[in-house]
């Protein structure tokens, strides 16, 4: 099934035609109204009046992270504030979120491009779609909701957390779509287990999962234990939120992009160029009709490639391969996007805290774990037991805090943590993806 | 009358105790009593040497995180309730003991009970004033 079918499975030529004529607009819009736009594209030649072709794209300048950091927090919206109808913010790479604001026809895309991401993964009008993303400044939970809502079908907003509730609901309400990350549907596919619900006696059909790396042996176990099609769902605060591709049910393979509303590109990480249809590298977006927030080739460090070949589903937008990693050292721990750096900010918070530290990441059972381990110097170190403790809580606590993700602290002692010349080995990730 | 005891800092791992022992017993310096408290991932080594700013300096040296605490030796009396008549007094005068662990003097046949009060100024006075023997760095070295 496909909702939009005159978008959906518009003509190649057709498509680059109306890809062109909205990156010119979008290019005219931001040049005129946002001096960070204003002056990278004079400074790089790429002004409104040289965007003749789409290869023209090339000579824009990329938007980093770092830009929108530096424009915190409006300064990158391309419309006055009264025209903002909703703000979202992820989480940035020090103390200060990014933020992304949408007006009411972003809002509007953004459910279509939701409900053609349901549509795409076999939900209908009649179904009753479990959200089990988090509601807030996290975009997952109203992303997923309108989306599920212009479709027609029934949302129930569970929003993360309280697994036997929500197992409860899942069994009384009669849940036919899950959308969830994929590891907390393994969690809640352990407390089924627990509680002795068998999810074969559930009416839940499909699941839509997102907002972190998973494998494809991790769908295997996924559609085993939850008796379900599992999804892949693509999407990022800074381009809009979820729903930016998504796997159709016909082929689970490769999440398509809807190329009406952006523009992907593929390049080498460290020199920028970009590479050919079909190579492997970081993805580069454009967002060609948005409006609050419009961002030109945006780095969005995800490591994927194009598969140039026509989908079997008939849709005519490109698909990208499920994602292989990350072009920066951002971590996802829980669906939470977790900077090294973010982690740093805070050990330095605190007082006599040294800045020796390690993260090791795990997964035990089906959630991630993280463990940070911090050297204990003269200056933390007490001869009684019970302050080392409030000194790990105290450090627990911050972290929860700042970054919403909950970890462990292990005190270690002094000089344990390798150092080295260059770049610190900070991160060990033990997680088998 | 404090005594100075060494807090050492030490992973829940085999072999870091061997280790401590090895470059105090090189460095020629005798432990007198000791003390570990350990929770699931680390434990606080606590000791009483003959030259504590010596023993100190050693493991500074070998890249422990140390510090020097003062302390209180009391010696009690051999006998039943030798160590109740001492809680007593303390509990008596609303002084609060942190830790407390116990070795035997080698010239008598007494006990030596090492407490960490919270007050430690206070706790000497009071034991002071009830004629209770204390212990010190001397007897140690």
């Amino acid at each position: 099934m496909i909702w939009n079918n005159t978008f959906e499975t518009m003509p190649r030529d057709e498509m680059e035609l109306l890809q062109l004529t909205r990156l010119q607009q979008v290019v005219a819009r931001v040049y005129a109204t946002v001096p960070f736009y204003r002056d990278s594209l004079a400074k790089s030649g790429a002004t409104p009046d040289k965007i003749r072709s789409l290869d023209d794209l090339k000579r824009i300048p990329f938007t980093l992270k770092q830009d929108m950091r530096a424009s915190y927090p409006y300064d990158l919206f391309a419309e006055p504030l009264d025209q903002i109808v909703r703000i979202h913010a992820s989480s940035g790479t020090t103390g200060k979120p990014t933020v992304v604001g949408y007006t009411q026809r972003d809002i509007d895309n953004w459910s279509e491009m939701m409900a053609r991401s349901f549509v795409a993964a076999g939900t209908h009008k009649g179904d009753i779609v479990h959200n089990a993303y988090g509601y807030g400044l996290f975009t997952g939970g109203l992303g997923a909701h309108y989306g599920a809502e212009k479709v027609g079908a029934s949302v129930i907003p569970m929003s993360g957390g309280n697994t036997r509730k929500q197992l409860m609901i899942m069994q009384d309400f009669g849940s036919t779509v899950l959308t969830c990350t994929p590891s907390y549907s393994l969690f809640l596919a352990e407390v089924a287990a627990e509680e002795g619900i068998d999810f074969k006696k559930l009416k839940l059909k499909v699941g839509i999962f997102g907002a972190e790396p998973w494998s494809e042996t991790m769908r295997q176990e996924i559609e085993e234990k939850l008796n379900i099609k599992a999804i892949d769902i693509y999407g990022l605060s800074e381009i809009m939120g979820p729903g930016v591709g998504i796997e159709c049910i016909e082929a689970q393979n490769g999440l398509h992009l809807w190329e009406d509303h952006f523009i992907p590109e593929i390049i080498e990480p460290d020199t920028g160029e970009v590479l050919p249809l079909g190579e492997k590298g970081e993805l580069v977006i454009t967002t060609i009709t948005k409006e609050g927030i419009p961002l030109l080739r945006y780095r969005t460090r995800d490591i994927t490639r194009i598969i140039p070949e026509p989908c079997i589903c008939g849709r005519t937008h490109l698909r990208i391969e499920r994602l292989s990693g990350r072009s920066d050292d951002m971590l996802i721990i829980r669906g939470v996007n977790v900077f090294p750096s973010q982690i740093e900010s805070v050990l330095f918070g605190i007082k006599g805290v040294e800045p020796h530290y390690q993260l090791i990441i795990d997964r035990e059972g089906t959630l991630d774990t993280l463990e940070i381990q911090v050297e204990v110097n003269e200056q933390t170190f007490s001869d009684e037991i019970k302050n080392l403790q409030a000194l790990s809580n105290h450090i627990c606590h911050a972290i929860k805090e700042m970054l919403g993700v909950t970890c462990r602290v292990r005190l270690v002692e002094p000089k344990t943590i390798v150092r080295s010349e260059g770049k610190a080995k900070r991160v060990i990730d033990n997680r088998k993806a | 009358m404090k005594i100075e005891q060494i807090s050492i800092f030490m992973e829940n791992k085999s072999g870091r105790m061997a280790v401590i022992t090895d470059v105090l017993g090189s460095g020629g310096i005798n432990i007198r009593a000791l003390s570990l408290a350990d929770t699931s991932d680390f434990g606080v080594l606590r000791l009483i040497v003959d030259n504590p700013t010596k023993g100190l300096e050693i493991l500074r040296n070998n890249s422990f995180t140390v510090s020097k605490t003062g302390v209180v030796g009391v010696i009690v009396p051999d006998r039943p309730g030798g160590l109740t008549s001492i809680l007593s007094v303390i509990d008596k005068n609303s002084i609060n003991i942190e830790y407390m662990y116990a070795f035997s003097e080698r010239s008598s046949a007494n006990s030596v009970i090492i407490f960490r009060f919270d007050d430690i100024e206070a706790a000497i006075n009071v034991l002071k004033q009830n004629s209770i023997t204390l212990y010190s760095n001397d007897n140690a070295s």
